[in-house]
């Protein structure tokens, strides 16, 4: 029976929380560095997802989100091309409403089920903004979660499932919002959440023949920690049955939450164990999820939730995290103004900039990024093949650290890295602390935004500190 | 090699700016202020001028400045852009072009005006691209051979820094004395190490200045050279390496030698005849962009063993008074800022002031064979001239 193969996810490494000044709440929340988004958590938490499996066997990619860096154009396309997928598969954008997530795992379910893919992707990710010092503020978060939906070779099989539409307009955002706006707290959290969620479970355990006593663990969508512990009892599941909704410690993460949490669940997850996954927004999707046996992530060295949680550093000042996300206007750097990129010279280097790939020369054998024409060594012309640098693990050969390039994270850490079996590149340094850097430090690839221009997100790889 | 260049080409004339903030004026000044200085020291006039070239990099786009700033009169007039490089290989064309005999008086002159640009460093602009490379200003790019060379050589942060300091408390020493410098104070150790950092490990004091100039020379042959003045300036040879990215596509690339310079030097060298470079070499005016690149270009010219830069410096090797070889004598990029176009020229001219005992407060007591050096480019890839000058 078809189901999930792997999992994987990605939660930044920032945190607001009680050190931050400024920060106001009692709990942390994780947010995006300023160059993420959710096209580059999706590339990260697909990447996690992707360890160990031969990325040529993903026949189709679904990416779910409420926050698309791009309206018109395809993200899933792009986060394919990041992953370095192959180009004849099919893929979509499931977007605009927080189920997404769910509702793009019951569209993978069925095609692998129908047969017309063996292997489809999904990837969920958001990244919201609530306007500042509202009570949703400290409640979202910004994460990413992915499963591989396959027919075979799956550890936990996705055995019944049950949907509801239900619009209404409870949390919104409009096509010019920055922010998310919701109507009075009551009627969203009574006339929406509380009503349509445990109607769809129970509509769902009915259908099944299954009691909240079947299930281990129930992951499900909630607005916040207070209404997600409502929820557990309306829907008739005991404290121990509900998997922690990760509030005060990640947020909640839109799209990609309830999918988080399942991979959470999942990691924990033991033979013969059985999930409830019940996502929300205009409706809900709600499935039972039989696990056939561990996840086994760690022998691929996955991150998953767990990893990612533990892996932080928490902000000092709010007002970074607001220069993050553009709600403070600070002053720029002297320097020239960037020209908008040249989109066919982007188009011409996709293979270089988005899949990341050198060049190995047929003849001798050496490898170079950026790809070239003529080997470095031998002097053949024409004669390589492409190499996959952004999943392999690499170490700061040199460095500087430059405090007048004008850049939002002074200083701006230059690296000159050496990839393990060949291959070096100059690139930008992320996630980085500067007293950590050093010579020989080992780092790998993360996927990330450079800059908006012109309407332009002009994405590539920077190096970062190895997360865990 | 073919026939060289070697004693086939004499300097009769150069002028040279005062370097600054120049704010009063434009480039165009700037390259009459030098023409006019050349055309003086070589007692000619701009209708005696059979062909030049003119070295600038961001300033102008044409040959046609040149022509505009003295009134040249309908005759060749070669733009060159090479990097850093350019106003050495606006020189190097010129000199070849008077070695093959196609004319008998040539001009090179060179010009930049950075201080317009209303950018604080080099404004950088690049042509239209994909625009994913980091933004690495100079600074960074030469902070990365730092950050190197310290661990290479396994140079503890504080005493790499004080090496630098030493090169850049040198250099301002030398740039006091010089009154068409842009920098004119001196410094002290504590100055530099205490300055703010622009790129790790590399502080203020350890990057040359953002400034204005322009320079000019009049090449001829040494048998005309002779009826203008007995004290004009041979050339003994000129190197130029152009790199291929080797160090960025090389893995094994180390970052703490440029394979530029070394060719570079190597082909002037053999040109010249010179084959210890330490003891032959009377003075040097090197590319210090940074004080990093000055120690790497010590070693990549042979001044130095490699790795033994440091000790050089510690003992006073490259300074005006004590030092054996004094390299910067005018104080260098340090205190002349790097208007591009210009600097190659700018070196020229003090190499050919000294070799004719005419560099007043900072004149050394021998001067017979004089280089300069220049690097464009970045660790990795990089543009390098080399340039040897004697009587």
């Amino acid at each position: 029976m078809a189901g999930i193969r792997s999992a994987g996810a990605y939660i930044p490494k920032y945190r607001l929380g009680k050190e931050t000044a400024g920060w106001r709440a009692p709990g942390e929340k994780a947010v995006a560095n300023f160059d993420e988004d959710s096209v580059t958590m999706a590339v990260a938490a697909g990447a996690d997802c992707l360890r160990g499996i031969d990325r040529a066997e993903v026949d189709s990619i679904l990416f779910a989100t409420t926050t698309p860096p791009y309206l018109e154009k395809q993200n899933a396309a792009l986060i394919a091309t990041a992953l370095d997928l192959r180009n004849d598969i099919s893929s979509a954008d499931i977007a605009n409403v927080l189920r997404a997530g769910t509702t793009a795992v019951k569209i993978a379910l069925e095609s692998v089920n129908a047969g017309s893919a063996k292997n489809v992707l999904v990837v969920a990710a958001d990244s919201r903004l609530a306007v500042p010092r509202d009570p949703m503020e400290p409640a979202i978060g910004d994460g990413a979660a992915a499963l591989l939906i396959s027919k075979d070779g799956v550890f936990a099989e996705i055995t019944a499932s049950h949907h509801v539409t239900d619009s209404m307009l409870d949390v919104w955002r409009a096509r010019d919002d920055t922010f998310v706006r919701s109507w009075e707290d009551r009627f969203v959290i009574e006339e929406g959440l509380l009503r349509v969620l445990p109607q769809a479970v129970g509509a769902f355990m009915e259908k099944s023949g299954l009691k909240p006593a079947d299930f281990s663990k129930a992951v499900y969508y909630s607005n916040d920690a207070r209404r997600h512990a409502q929820l557990a009892r309306q829907m008739g599941f005991k404290e121990e049955q509900v998997q922690d909704p990760m509030y005060g410690v990640v947020g909640n993460t839109g799209v990609a939450f309830p999918l988080m949490l399942l991979v959470a669940a999942l990691e924990e997850a033991k033979s013969g164990d059985r999930l409830l996954l019940a996502g929300y927004g205009d409706g809900a999707d709600v499935f039972s999820i039989e696990v056939k046996r561990g996840a086994d992530g760690s022998k691929n060295g996955w991150r998953g939730v767990k990893k990612h949680v533990e892996s932080k550093r928490l902000l000092k000042t709010y007002d970074e995290y607001a220069r993050w996300r553009e709600l403070m206007t600070t002053a720029a750097a002297r320097r020239p103004p960037l020209p908008t990129p040249s989109v066919s010279a982007l188009w011409r280097e996709t293979d270089k900039n988005i899949r990341l790939h050198a060049s190995r020369c047929k003849s001798c054998g050496y490898l170079q990024y950026p790809p070239q024409r003529v080997c470095i060594k031998c002097m053949t012309r024409d004669s390589f093949e492409p190499v996959r640098l952004s999943d392999k693990k690499a170490e700061i050969f040199t460095y500087s650290m430059d405090y007048v390039a004008g850049t939002p994270d002074v200083p701006l850490v230059v690296t000159v890295v050496n990839f393990e079996g060949g291959g070096r590149m100059i690139c930008m340094m992320t996630d980085r602390e500067v007293e950590e850097v050093r010579v020989g430090l080992p780092v790998e690839m993360s996927f990330r935004k450079l800059h908006t221009v012109g309407g332009v997100h002009n994405y590539y790889w920077k190096s970062t500190p190895v997360r865990a | 090699m073919m026939e060289g260049i070697k004693d086939r080409v004499a300097i009769v004339g150069m002028g040279c700016t005062r370097f600054g903030e120049r704010w009063d004026v434009d480039g165009i000044d700037l390259l009459v202020e030098a023409c006019y200085e050349a055309y003086e020291d070589a007692g000619i006039e701009p209708k005696d001028i059979q062909a030049a070239w003119f070295g600038t990099v961001g300033s102008f786009s044409t040959g046609q400045p040149l022509a505009t700033a003295t009134k040249l009169n309908y005759i060749p007039i070669t733009r060159v852009e090479n990097a850093c490089a350019t106003a050495t290989d606006a020189f190097r064309n010129a000199a070849y072009a008077v070695a093959a005999g196609i004319y008998d008086i040539v001009l090179a002159a060179g010009v930049e005006k950075l201080k317009d640009t209303g950018f604080t460093g080099l404004s950088g602009a690049a042509a239209a691209g994909s625009n994913v490379d980091p933004p690495v200003p100079p600074p960074s790019q030469f902070a990365l051979a730092a950050t190197r060379y310290f661990h290479h050589y396994g140079i503890p942060y504080e005493e790499g820094k004080k090496t630098l300091a030493q090169i850049a408390v040198k250099n301002h020493q030398n740039g006091a004395l010089n009154p068409k410098a842009h920098l004119r104070r001196e410094i002290t150790i504590e100055d530099a190490l205490k300055a703010p950092m622009i790129a790790w490990p590399l502080g203020l004091f350890d990057c040359c200045g953002v400034s204005d100039g322009g320079a000019a020379a009049i090449i001829t042959r040494p048998e005309i050279a002779k009826s203008m003045r007995s004290d004009y300036v041979l050339v003994k040879g000129i190197g130029l390496a152009v790199s291929g990215m080797q160090g960025i596509l090389q893995d094994d690339y180390d970052f703490v030698h440029f394979p530029e310079s070394v060719n570079a030097a190597r082909q002037a060298y053999a040109e010249a005849g010179i084959k210890d470079p330490r003891q032959e070499i009377d003075l040097a005016e090197v590319h210090d962009c940074f004080t990093i690149t000055e120690l790497i270009i010590y070693e990549d010219l042979g001044f130095s063993a490699r790795g033994k830069a440091p000790e050089d410096v510690a003992a006073g090797s490259f300074t005006l008074r004590e030092g054996d070889l004094p390299v910067n004598p005018d104080g260098g990029l340090k205190c002349f800022g790097h208007p591009i176009g210009a600097s190659g020229l700018r070196m020229i001219y003090e190499v050919y002031k000294q070799i004719q005992g005419k560099a007043g407060e900072r004149q050394l007591k021998k001067a017979d064979i004089g280089l300069t050096h220049n690097l464009g480019g970045r660790p990795g890839s990089f543009t390098c001239s080399v340039a040897i000058f004697g009587r």
